[in-house]
């Protein structure tokens, strides 16, 4: 397998009246050809920061630096904006979170989805139509040919999504970053639109970097998992291994935290994580989670933690060894 | 048991606009609803975005008088009761507590409104009333005079939760109490939902899209399709035996957080339909795998099951012995 994308202690600083604020602190992860690496965690621990960082599309107070940050070999930290608008589009593509604001009401269906494939392709426009239409059919878009001609108000939720994928496949990217693609969507719909990207992903042998805060459509899509907390990767590994035995206390705290049918006991409680994400400014001088965390002991709080790695791709932030982060989950919740 | 909140054959239209110069067509939103929440019980109701449940919710807060069909609160008719008495009998709590509190008002302020309104008592006994709330919602009292913006959403969550218990309701409606917030912080408030229903003795009803909430919560379940309740069920057995080919779809959606199951496909062809203009016979037949001829033609009616009722032709015994 080869990585299409590698991205090596990135971090994102963002100067403000008070000091440096640091949502994305040194994280590092590598997509492979047709695999799904799902980046999960709460609001605010900079998951989004994260896609927007690599796109090259953060606000312009935000600065991006990395040690390495590479598109399939190419660096996307020495590019231009002229070059790197080449690439947005062609060789890595997004689908947003809200189809409602993301598509541009006041230009057709069409004209939208034409238009990254005139731009990145020497296409015709009748080619481009042609483009547009095979994917509409493909995304599974009914009368394809005519809804060309509408505009974004005139179709569903569900639909919008869709158009968005097709948007994103238009100049069969290497890399796709899905930001919560189907937050806004009803069940029925999610799992549509998740099932479509899976199968697309596995015909066109696609990256997929999907950020999510739900755990169970991380547990379904993932091949490998990185958990995020206040602006660094507290767990990685595969997804069976971060569901089964998942070692921080904050891994394990969101999984409690679910009530899931037939496992959890209707009415009990269910776990919780007390307490607050702390503020981000500078970098980290302790563990970010220890005044959250229930195992908290003295050495948290003596200085950084590093991301202990455990072989292929495994890792884990936290002081304790493996032994205990495994004795702590099978502990049972206090209350 | 005498139902302490019940909704006979409720209709609710709109008249929705076409188009310029074009004449106004009826949109049923609620279509025929029958429900009974009995003192002390969760009742949680579900279904897709456009299918009349917030409809349903702000008839049964008095918000929006019905078309036809009553509503009874403890056997009162809903539309013979002022906006008051019915206020102070139930309650909501909304999805968003970034936009249903008062962004002017202190902490303090919010909460204690209703008893303002309500002219309850002595004033000067209101902030020990507030205070009580607070602390049983689980919000420190220091934050009494601060506003909601200085406030992380759970915490306003706890206050939008606070104001509607502070005239002690009898019903809360809770429509999706838990989805703008992080699963952190839902799983709180979901304990915190819990045990003021036990301490209080109150009675829910639980609008919500995530099913697992529900059936974590709820003691019944009514599933909505354009405007009717298609199946009504105690909670185990609608999610161990469901028997409407749409909440069959609905419960192979969720996504429990099992890897190496992959996505299920919940064979729901087409999109959800237009309101306007619906489908004739059965709403559901065109995204339904199990449809028949009939489906197409008559609008199935009410048969009871085990704990509860389901609206499909797949189980009217007399339909399949005349076809």
């Amino acid at each position: 397998m080869s990585a299409i994308l590698e991205v090596e202690n990135l971090r994102v600083e963002i100067p403000v009246a008070t000091g440096t604020l640091v949502p994305v602190r040194g994280i590092s992860f590598s997509v492979q050809r047709g695999e799904t690496l799902c980046i999960v965690g709460e609001s605010g621990c900079g998951k989004s920061l994260t896609s927007l960082s690599i796109m090259n599309l953060l606000p312009k107070r935000a600065k991006r630096t990395a040690d390495r940050l590479r598109l399939g070999g190419a660096d996307l930290q020495t590019m231009d904006e002229r070059t790197m608008s080449d690439i947005r589009g062609d060789r890595m593509a997004m689908i947003f979170q809200e189809p409602m604001t993301s598509l541009n009401p006041a230009y057709t269906v069409g004209n939208q989805l034409e238009e990254a494939f005139l731009r990145h392709r020497k296409a015709s426009r009748r080619e481009a139509r042609e483009r547009a239409v095979f994917l509409l059919e493909k995304v599974g878009i009914s009368a394809a040919a005519s809804r060309l001609g509408q505009y974004p108000h005139q179709l569903s939720g569900g639909l919008r999504q869709r158009v968005m994928i097709a948007m994103a496949l238009m100049c069969e990217p290497e890399l796709i970053i899905a930001d919560e693609p189907t937050t806004a969507l009803d069940v029925t719909i999610q799992a549509q639109i998740l099932h479509l990207l899976a199968s697309l992903q596995r015909e066109l042998q696609m990256g997929v970097m999907l950020i999510t805060h739900d755990l169970g459509i991380v547990a379904r899509v993932a091949d490998r998992v990185a958990v995020m907390y206040a602006g660094e990767i507290v767990e990685t590994g595969t997804v069976h291994e971060v569901f089964s035995r998942p070692l921080h206390p904050y891994t394990q705290g969101l999984l409690r935290c679910i009530p899931v049918p037939g496992k959890t006991r209707r009415g009990a409680h269910l776990g919780s994580i007390p307490g607050v994400v702390p503020a981000l400014f500078g970098d980290p001088t302790q563990c970010n989670f220890a005044n959250r965390c229930e195992h908290a002991v003295p050495a948290c709080t003596a200085g950084p933690v590093p991301l202990t790695g455990l072989g292929e791709g495994r890792g884990y932030r936290c002081v304790l060894p493996v032994e205990t982060c495994i004795a702590n989950q099978a502990r049972p919740v206090a209350a | 048991m005498n139902p302490l909140l019940e909704t006979a054959n409720v209709f609710r239209t709109f008249q929705i606009g076409t188009g310029f110069l074009k004449p106004k067509r009826p949109l049923h939103a609620v279509n025929g609803v029958s429900l009974r929440l009995t003192k002390g019980e969760v009742l949680g109701l579900v279904g897709e975005s456009g299918c009349g449940k917030s409809t349903l919710a702000r008839m049964l807060l008095g918000l929006l008088p019905p078309s036809s069909g009553d509503i009874l609160i403890g056997g009162e008719s809903i539309t013979a009761l002022d906006r008051r008495a019915t206020a102070r009998r139930v309650q909501p709590i909304f999805q968003d507590p970034y936009s249903s509190l008062n962004p002017r008002k202190s902490i303090g302020e919010i909460i204690q409104l209703p008893l303002k309104v309500h002219r309850v008592g002595d004033p000067s006994a209101w902030p020990g009333k507030v205070r009580e709330m607070m602390d049983m919602v689980g919000l420190p009292s220091r934050y009494v005079g601060n506003f909601p913006s200085q406030l992380s959403g759970g915490q306003r969550q706890r206050v939008a939760i606070a104001r509607a218990l502070i005239m002690r309701p009898e019903v809360v409606i809770c429509d999706e109490p838990t989805s703008a917030l992080d699963v952190s912080v839902q799983s709180q408030i979901l304990n915190l939902l819990l045990d003021l229903q036990r301490e209080l003795g109150l009675t829910y009803l639980l609008i919500s899209h995530n099913l697992a909430v529900v059936e974590h919560m709820a003691h019944r379940v009514a599933v909505m399709y354009l405007g009717r309740i298609v199946e009504e069920a105690e909670t185990d057995q609608l999610f161990r035996d469901p028997q409407h080919p749409y909440t069959r779809a609905l419960l192979a959606s969720v996504l429990t957080p099992e890897p190496g199951l992959g996505v299920p496909d919940a064979h729901l062809g087409a999109t959800f339909p237009n309101p306007i203009d619906p489908p004739p016979g059965c709403t559901f037949h065109p995204r339904c795998p199990q449809a028949m001829p009939a489906c197409r033609t008559i609008a199935p009616k009410p048969l009871a099951t085990a704990t509860g009722h389901v609206e499909c032709h797949l189980y009217d015994t007399e339909l399949r012995r005349a076809s």
